[in-house]
């Protein structure tokens, strides 16, 4: 018989502390509907996602009776759009992105990922038209979400992408000003983009990736966060070590859950990622987690040391608990999307400049920010360009997903309801940086790209 | 496949006949049963063989979810495997 107390556990960790499988995402080439009538390409890939993920929904929510674990998410991620739609022109991209919204539709999901051009090194004329697209794509659509991959550690930082990005940031905000900007929500610049990422808005199914796959992301801050409270004075060194174990378990229930939807929907397994999502539910938040190990307040002096720590524990339990892991894996800090960076930012013991430096140590980026509805162009592709810089030189995922609140000051707030949550506006620098933005071309790869 | 239901909340007559009956009666067979009071709390864990249920596990786990609202009690019924993976190597 199992033990009484590992069953109480589990059911504790759902019932009261937020454990859940937050998505269930399925990773979709669209290569094969290149070829054939370039007219009919919007409806060959309607059909391709529709016929591929028709079960997805139904099977996740199979298995969530049957194991009785919350699966929050069930998505659809397909390869990078750029790609399958090369020789489109503009309007022939906004039809993909209709009917990419109309499959995620039918298959009754939030969101589906891959509107996407990689250009970290340079980018081709489909790749310059999709990106001009992004905006009316974004805010004529409800479910689909964008990404540009602007720069690799290989590559170095595409700075004319970069450049062109915090004008299509600024636009796609503009467009869907009346429902709270929210088209910005959607829509993610990353220097190293990892190809089989199950989160959204930046998951895409990358040219690597087989014909089909299931991803799934875990999440459980609550878990991790209860697990803290309970050892108030612990050193370090115990600290990492209950994390890693709470970690595992987290991961083990995603890796059960993500071989028993692969096997129901004869689909081969991908990767668990080995995130920690917080939710803005109160009990399900990343900075409570920091603050419980005693920073006084997530954003004050120690708590880029904090979550250093928190993410590396989270890696080192869950990655013996899952047979492959990959995507972003590390602790997320969507400052919309967790109740305690909400309240830090608004308290305004949280600033921008803090949240850059945190995401050095953790995955994935300055995520769900609103920042002044006057903030320049320029002013955002020269934050899209500091963050990715950290990526580039540290060799790791870093991303940028801000929304300029139209019409909005410092103080004010976005209110996106659901998981996207509230985003308080915050004080972004905005001395004038358009003169180093307008260079254009390309910062060089780090020396340390030079391994062979 | 076996399931483990666990039901807690404040302790009442006839809580384990109640849940017993409705594995009978769905053709859920009980192999293990654990319980105990602390402090007028009720908690109680069950495996339970489905091999031969006669409804579809969605359907019995309404069931059960319904005895728990009319009850005041948390019921929770979970694949076995859950547990398996998260608390063994």
């Amino acid at each position: 018989m199992l033990n009484t107390n590992d069953i109480l556990e589990t059911v504790r960790m759902i019932e009261t502390e937020h454990l859940d499988i937050r998505t269930v995402t399925m990773g979709i080439s669209l290569l094969r509907c290149a070829g054939g009538d370039p007219a009919g390409l919007a409806d060959r890939i309607y059909d391709t996602v529709t016929t591929r993920a028709e079960h997805l929904v139904r099977v996740g929510e199979e298995l969530e009776r049957e194991y009785g674990i919350p699966i929050v998410n069930k998505r659809v991620s397909v390869t990078p759009i750029s790609l399958v739609g090369a020789g489109q022109d503009a309007e022939g991209f906004l039809r993909i992105a209709r009917a990419l919204d109309r499959a995620a539709d039918t298959l009754g999901i939030n969101f589906i990922g891959g509107y996407t051009a990689l250009v970290p090194k340079g980018a081709t004329e489909s790749e310059r038209i999709l990106i001009d697209t992004i905006p009316e794509a974004l805010s004529s659509t409800e479910r689909v979400c964008a990404s540009v991959n602007a720069a690799t550690t290989k590559a170095g930082l595409n700075m004319d992408a970069v450049a062109r990005m915090g004008q299509i940031i600024r636009r796609t905000a503009e467009l869907t000003q009346d429902r709270q900007c929210i088209g910005a929500a959607k829509l993610v610049v990353f220097a190293n983009a990892p190809e089989d990422n199950p989160f959204m808005a930046g998951a895409f199914h990358g040219v690597g990736e087989g014909d089909c796959v299931i991803n799934v992301g875990v999440s459980g801050p609550g878990v991790v966060c209860a697990t803290i409270e309970k050892c108030p004075d612990a050193p370090f060194e115990e600290l990492a070590e209950v994390i890693k174990k709470t970690a595992f378990k987290i991961t083990r229930m995603g890796q059960l859950i993500a071989g028993e939807a692969s096997r129901r929907l004869g689909v081969p397994f991908g990767i668990v990622d080995l995130s920690l999502a917080p939710t803005p539910a109160v009990g399900d938040s990343v900075a409570r987690i920091l603050e419980a190990m005693g920073v006084g307040c997530c954003g004050g002096c120690g708590t880029t040391a904090a979550l250093a720590l928190l993410n590396d524990a989270v890696k080192k339990g869950g990655v013996m608990a899952s047979s492959r892991v990959g995507g972003l894996s590390g602790a997320f800090i969507p400052v919309s999307e967790d109740e305690g960076m909400i309240a830090a930012a608004k308290s305004g013991c949280l600033t921008v400049e803090k949240l850059e430096a945190m995401t050095a140590v953790c995955s994935v980026g300055l995520d769900m920010i609103a920042i002044p509805g006057d903030t320049s162009a320029a002013v955002i592709s020269a934050l899209i360009a500091d963050e990715l810089s950290i990526g580039v030189a540290n060799t790791k995922t870093t991303a940028v997903r801000v929304i300029p609140a139209i019409g909005k000051k410092e103080g004010e707030s976005l209110s996106f309801g659901g998981l996207l949550g509230d985003a308080p506006v915050m004080r972004i620098n905005r001395a004038d940086p358009s003169r180093f933005i307008s260079r254009g071309g390309l910062i060089p790869a780090p020396i340390h790209s030079l391994k062979n | 496949m076996k399931a483990v239901i666990t039901v807690t909340g404040k302790d009442s007559m006839g809580i384990i006949a109640a849940v017993s009956a409705l594995c009978t009666e769905h053709g859920a067979n009980i192999v293990d049963i654990s319980q105990t009071v602390m402090q007028e709390y009720f908690a109680m864990m069950m495996l339970v063989d489905l091999d031969r249920m006669r409804t579809p596990f969605g359907a019995f786990a309404d069931e059960l979810e319904k005895l728990a609202e009319k009850n005041g009690l948390k019921i929770h019924a979970m694949h076995e495997d859950v547990f398996n993976s998260m608390h063994r190597i």
